[in-house]
């Protein structure tokens, strides 16, 4: 594929776009306590409900306003931050890992182990995932290793069910025939052979994974069943908005505005990274 | 062929359910924290304990619990929920009509918002304005339900109040239902101040649910409309003098719309995974709200029972997709 094809989808400005909002919430992220303008958990009911600095009422210091407690908004966000993104991070990595193994033995072996994995698949897809998740939460008790662990259980399966179909398609090709006349074993052609091939799926799938670690996460946080309540989370943000939304919309409206931008820019990037890398749209 | 297909699909299904309730099971049974304990006030004597343990079959072994409580369920009996003391399978009957007529009214919204899309893009493909329906349909797809309800609640709930954000039914109006699918009743007794009055309700959980899905229709449906279009007939029919927009409704929509249908099937599942969260965000009083509750409380019989019904309603989806599928693809039907 040249050059003007790709300018022509839009490729580059999207990864652009997509890739500089992560880097700018990453950095803030991991930086947080020397970028946080306030200490995200000080509270202060003489500046409960500040408004965000362009109305009237602000408080310099305090950009986008304070919530009922008086805690600065803009630092709870960057703090809520690191938690997202460890989540993102190691919940889709996690899922990522197991999905895919089990989806090149399943598509690449066939047989039974295909038989067995996709039975298991297909009981998996029969629950709900939000309550599956909820409710695996509920089970291994709230904290960030339980938050991680339940979204790799749930999600492995989107990573399974495109690499077995990919590894599949893959093991009928000439080029995994030769390599067997060759010499190679079953388990080097898939590792050497199979699997750069469907490394493209992998990564688009990854990226936007991670954005769907995000939302599960803020979504456990929403029902108070994500990490303890003292540290903040965009989740538990959005639930302290929600009940407030009558006296101070900001609390619901920058925590939204942060969530879409960082599960648009995840999926964007996964479907910029996948046309950059697929062999095939090259 | 079809009934052959139908058998098979249906052990399948039944063997997805076995594996969905030893799943649940497990999943339950492994939980720290003892329900018992939380139902009984501090005091409780050990004879106590013991006596409500063997009342819930709790003092047998894992695999005995598992068979009594499966063998329970083919009967009919989930149950007695912990938290609310009442028998699992009536509480799950009273909050489905809820869940299934918002995730009803979600799909069909779905459709209506997708499929105009889809037309709009085919019919204009090659020009902005089909670009315009990639990126819209790409942006909305890439936003879960659990965010389109939050954004529909800052616009139509607080910037714009025109629509209810929370509840099911204004809490000071008379019912007069006998069965919990209130909107199909107060149509069928032609209440419409009571229709109307749920519409409202229903209307923002609704489109947060749908607009995802209406998403991927409008991106399927447009693809394959856009393959149809250059095929032989249509084409004679753009000869006959039709217009294109006619070519689309009378001629290729019907050709295009199988492969949307299967993708919509699943997707459909999909949406009422989400209506767990979407009930709760919203305060609709369904079966995606209870399981939320019934999780918090540690209800375990409940638990299992709603994950259980959800999981049966899943498989009947596909199922009904597949035949769906296999009645109206002519190379099945008599293959």
């Amino acid at each position: 594929m040249d050059e003007a094809r790709i300018s022509r989808r839009g490729l580059g400005p999207r990864l652009w776009l997509a890739g500089g909002w992560l880097v700018l919430a990453l950095l803030a992220a991991i930086f947080a306590p020397l970028v946080a303008p306030q200490d995200p958990l000080a509270q202060d009911l003489m500046l409960e409900r500040l408004p965000p600095f362009w109305l009237d009422g602000a408080e310099p210091g305090y950009w986008l306003g304070t919530d009922s407690l008086g805690r600065d908004l803009l630092s709870r966000l960057i703090f809520g931050g690191r938690i997202a993104f460890i989540v993102a991070f190691a919940a889709a990595t996690s899922a990522c890992l197991l999905g895919s193994a089990l989806g090149l033995i399943a598509g690449y072996f066939g047989g039974w182990a295909d038989r067995i994995i996709s039975r298991v698949v297909d009981i998996w897809m029969a629950f709900p995932p939000v309550l599956f998740a909820i409710l695996l939460v509920a089970v291994l008790g709230t904290g960030l290793s339980s938050v991680i662990l339940a979204i790799a259980i749930i999600d492995w399966t989107r990573f399974c069910r495109v690499i077995r179909a990919e590894a599949m398609s893959q093991a009928r090709m000439d080029y995994v025939e030769s390599a067997r006349i060759a010499g190679y074993g079953r388990i080097g052609i898939m590792l050497r052979e199979v699997l750069p091939n469907v490394l493209p799926s992998v990564v688009a799938l990854l990226s936007l994974e991670m954005g769907i670690a995000v939302i599960v996460e803020a979504i456990l946080s929403f029902v108070n069943l994500s990490i303890s309540t003292d540290d903040p989370t965009w989740g538990s943000i959005i639930a302290e908005g929600r009940l407030s939304i009558h006296q101070a919309w900001w609390v619901l409206v920058f925590p939204l505005i942060t969530l879409i931008l960082t599960v648009l820019s995840f999926s964007q990037f996964g479907e910029a990274l996948k046309a950059r890398f697929d062999p095939v749209l090259r | 062929m079809l009934l052959q297909r139908f058998l098979v699909r249906l052990l399948t299904m039944l063997v997805t359910l076995f594996g969905v309730a030893i799943v649940v099971f497990v999943v339950i049974r492994v939980a720290p924290g003892d329900p018992i304990a939380m139902m009984l006030p501090p005091g409780a004597s050990d004879d106590d304990i013991a006596r409500l343990r063997a009342l819930y079959g709790l003092d047998k072994s894992i695999v005995q619990q598992f068979f009594i409580w499966l063998g329970g369920v083919l009967h009919g009996n989930f149950g007695t929920s912990i938290s609310l003391r009442q028998d699992v399978l009536g509480l799950v009957f009273n909050r489905l009509p809820a869940t299934l007529e918002l995730a009803t009214f979600a799909l069909l919204m779905a459709i209506a918002i997708g499929v105009p899309m889809a037309i709009l893009g085919a019919r204009n493909r090659g020009t902005a304005v089909e670009a315009g329906v990639d990126i819209a349909s790409g942006a909305t797809l890439s936003i879960p339900d659990f965010l389109w309800g939050l954004v529909l609640i800052l616009l139509f709930g607080v910037l714009v109040p025109v629509f209810d954000i929370s509840g099911r039914v204004s809490p000071q109006l008379d019912l007069p239902f006998v069965t919990q699918f209130y909107l199909v009743e107060s149509i069928l007794r032609l209440r419409f101040d009571l229709t109307w009055d749920l519409l409202k309700h229903m209307l923002m959980p609704a489109v947060a649910l749908a607009l995802p899905l209406a998403a991927i229709i409008a991106q399927l449906l447009k693809q394959s409309l856009k393959e149809v279009l250059d095929l032989d007939y249509v084409v004679l029919a753009r000869v006959k003098g039709f217009s294109e927009t006619q070519v689309i409704l009378r001629e290729a929509l019907k050709n295009a719309a199988l492969p949307t249908l299967t993708l919509v099937g699943v997707q459909f599942t999909f949406l009422i995974g989400g209506t767990v969260i979407v009930e709760r965000l919203f305060s609709y009083e369904g079966l995606g709200n209870m399981a939320i509750d019934a999780v918090i409380n540690r209800d375990l019989p409940l638990i299992q029972g709603i994950v259980l019904v959800f999981a049966l309603l899943f498989v009947l989806i596909n199922l009904a997709v597949d035949m769906m599928y296999a009645l109206l693809n002519p190379r099945l039907r008599h293959g």
